[in-house]
């Protein structure tokens, strides 16, 4: 170990990982004065010269199916135009999943990791989410309630800022919104089809701000979030919290640092976090008085779990044994239909904000006997006029045989005129779920990896079958025909929800983390991505990673105050 | 509509920028990005991968699956080969796809009409591709030229509408950014009426 090297300075708080729950805690605790040296695994970010937002597909030769023509033999990132972002492979950083199981991780190596491209979606826990054993006997409830997180929700929304319209809903608890944009004329159609089955069809709640703050413009309708956004009027923690940050003085960044041990003292707290420095390839050490782990769910238990010493036979903050456990991805369908009422329509600027402007939230929480399965999942829409790009008119040209004018006739009346649905859905943690260290497997640095097992059951196969009937049954309303369905429930990752694994609870003997998440065993650590969730409700993760992470933070910097950590 | 120009959203991100909500940086950006991309010269093309007369081929192929109509211009004025060419310089696979498929294009065309397929005549070139188009027509002895088919017809087809002249073609309006973001009403309620829910 003669190339480790003991860095001068002890940070307050080394956070590791820059995505939406360390991007959290930087901008909160650098507010409050705290010395935070953050650790990212992939590199720096510009997003003036790492997004291409505005550009036609034209602009490059290969139009943006790559120059290895990656489009059409497999994919290994979202596109050419996509943000940097990550994939489910990435070279050198294998993982291996356990026979009979599978399960893809996605992982994103650059500052601000996944909220640089991610879909933006922002929905609050409703209350009945925080306690779902209370209420149907299944799966475990949280130690917090909604009233606990709920402040900080607001907070959170307020800063990062989220359109919306207040609807009064259970299942859709209101949040403080800017005004969101109208739907789109398709989405009128959809609207109308989803009041005949009693389905609410909402505004879309997505972290775009629709008036300038704090220095941000307000959204130009470009309809590219996904290429990373140059005015940052999408939320992305790179370009709202991280890179602001910095200003403070109170934020040290570490770029290409791959975390892989933790080191604790006699008295069993975290001393200071061995790292990986990728440029060098050598391993360096950073001390610290608190760690905040916010590496990603799966990231952050592998860490725990390769941090073992003769105190920490299981790892570190595992005296019960639950980290890496409890792992639950969201269940996802999708299915898109023709609808002939679009044909014909006059052409016009649909762009708007990438993705639906409406949704539909869980309409049977308080019938669930009728939906036939527990809990439930919510409905994101696509269509519109989008601009064209690699595979557009694949759907169209699967439809109709031959060439020529009549092919290039069909194409021209079909543009625009196809919708689509994907329901994401609450799967329940199931004991055939989770993660653990391979013992036979490191990746490139020599670090363990994980080994995943993973089993869908019959609640989400249930889900999945009630989605496909919902969706055919909207698309006929509609007056359409379905076009292309999703064959099975998807598979495990994909929907990239992985949460869980070090969870949250009241007794250190069946959970990792109190309801700060700090670690019950270690009291200067603390977790700050999705892995303290107890549950995985119909609601995507990265509002509520927010709202924990700013919460924890806030008490973190209040125990650092007192001198308790 | 309170659609806005190119000009007056550069304005306003230019007036965004004055206000410290962007990046000099990010608006230079914003300035490259949106600049309108400069048409090759036509007939400079070298291609990479394929001879002169497999190219030729390749355009006459492509001219057939998107030709000019009333609307707009055909595949090969929209750089479609180009675009294979391209494509096809940087993955093997897909030079073999190609390259294999239109030698076969033309030993049959040979076999049918003793002619090469660019030397065929445009009916006979068109009655071998409904062989390979259509799945009544589809026979075993087929199927190298109809797995070819369809890899060029599904490229010839994206690289037409990723062009300039596809783009204008299906009447896509955007990527230029709104001020507000409104939906015509006359477009809502053409599809409401069509659709039997307004």
């Amino acid at each position: 170990m003669a190339q480790v090297r003991r860095s001068a300075p002890v940070y307050d708080v080394v956070v590791i990982g820059s995505g939406a729950g360390g991007g959290t805690v930087v901008q909160v605790l650098t507010k409050l004065g705290v010395n935070v040296a953050l650790l990212e695994a992939g590199g720096m970010l510009n997003p003036a010269k790492d997004f291409k937002e505005h550009m036609w597909p034209y602009q490059v030769p290969h139009r943006g199916a790559g120059e290895a023509a990656e489009s059409y033999f497999g994919r290994k990132d979202f596109g050419f135009f996509s943000a940097v972002n990550g994939w489910w492979e990435i070279e050198g950083e294998p993982y291996t999943t356990a026979p009979g199981s599978s399960f893809r991780w996605f992982r994103s190596r650059i500052l601000g990791g996944r909220t640089n491209h991610y879909g933006r979606i922002s929905l609050r826990f409703a209350d009945y989410d925080f306690k779902p054993y209370s209420r149907d006997g299944l799966g475990t409830d949280w130690p917090i309630s909604y009233e606990d997180v709920a402040p900080y929700y607001d907070k959170v929304e307020e800063f990062i800022g989220v359109f919306g319209s207040k609807e009064g809903i259970r299942s859709a608890p209101d949040g403080i919104f800017h005004t969101p944009p109208p739907p789109r004329a398709h989405e009128v159609l959809i609207q109308k089809a989803c009041a005949k089955l009693n389905i609410p069809c909402i505004s879309s709640r997505l972290s775009v701000i629709t008036r300038p703050i704090n220095g941000r413009a307000a959204c130009h309708y470009c309809g590219q979030c996904g290429r990373g956004c140059v005015t940052a009027s999408k939320y992305s923690s790179s370009q709202v919290q991280i890179l602001p940050a910095l200003k403070s003085g109170k934020l040290t960044i570490i770029p290409n640092a791959m975390a892989r041990e933790l080191i604790t003292n006699d008295e069993g707290l975290v001393t200071a976090v061995s790292y990986i420095d990728k440029t060098t390839r050598t391993e360096k050490q950073i001390r610290c008085r608190t760690v905040v782990l916010a590496a990603s769910a799966c990231e952050s238990a592998r860490l725990l779990l390769n941090s073992k010493s003769s105190r920490h036979p299981n790892g570190l903050a595992n005296s019960s044994g639950v980290v890496g456990r409890y792992l639950t991805d969201t269940t996802g369908y999708s299915m898109s239909g023709h609808i002939p009422a679009l044909v014909g329509m006059l052409k016009h600027d649909t762009d708007g904000v990438d993705g639906g402007h409406v949704y539909m939230p869980w309409w049977l929480w308080d019938k669930q006997k009728e939906a036939g399965f527990p809990r439930g999942y919510h409905i994101e829409v696509g269509g519109g006029y989008n601009m064209p790009s690699i595979g557009s008119f694949n759907r169209t040209i699967q439809r109709h045989e031959g060439y020529g004018a009549s092919l290039k006739a069909k194409i021209r009346e079909e543009y625009g005129t196809f919708v689509s649905f994907a329901g994401r859905g609450e799967m329940i943690p199931n004991e055939h779920s989770y993660c653990e260290i391979d013992p036979d497997v490191v990746d490139q640095w020599g670090i363990p990896v994980l080994r995943f097992h993973f089993k869908w059951s019959d609640y989400e196969r249930a889900q999945v079958k009630h989605m496909e009937q919902t969706f055919t049954e909207i698309i006929e309303i509609m007056g359409g025909t379905v076009v292309t369905k999703q064959k099975d429930i998807s598979v495990p990752g994909e929907i990239i929800h992985e949460l869980g694994t070090v969870r949250m609870g009241d007794d250190p003997k069946t959970s990792a983390l109190n309801k700060y998440c700090q670690a019950h065993d270690v009291k200067n650590l603390f977790v700050a991505d999705a892995a303290p969730f107890v549950s995985n409700p119909d609601k995507n993760p990265t509002l509520t990673i927010c709202a924990l992470a700013w919460r924890t933070a806030e008490y973190l910097a209040e125990e650092l105050r007192k001198g308790n950590v | 509509m309170s659609e806005v120009t190119r000009r007056d959203w550069l304005t306003a991100l230019g007036a965004a920028m004055l206000s410290g909500g962007i990046s000099a940086e990010a608006a230079q950006h914003v300035h490259q990005a949106v600049a309108e991309a400069k048409k090759p010269a036509a007939g400079a093309y070298k291609p990479k991968v394929f001879t002169a007369h497999e190219y030729k081929t390749l355009q006459v192929l492509a001219d057939l699956i998107i030709p000019a109509d009333e609307v707009s211009k055909g595949a090969v004025e929209a750089g479609a080969p180009e675009f294979i060419d391209l494509l096809c310089s940087g993955n093997s696979q897909l030079a073999l796809i190609y390259t294999g498929g239109l030698g076969w294009l033309d030993r049959e065309s040979q076999k049918r009409f003793d002619a090469v397929f660019v030397e065929a005549k445009p009916d006979q070139q068109r009655a071998l591709l409904d062989l390979l188009a259509y799945s009544k027509n589809a026979k075993p002895e087929l199927a190298p030229g109809i797995n070819f088919f369809n890899w060029a017809r599904r490229m010839v087809v994206d690289a037409f509408y990723t062009s300039p002249i596809g783009i204008a073609d299906v009447g896509y309006k955007g990527n230029k950014g709104m001020a507000k973001f409104e939906v015509p009403v006359e477009a809502i309620r053409y599809a409401l009426k069509r659709s039997g829910l307004g």
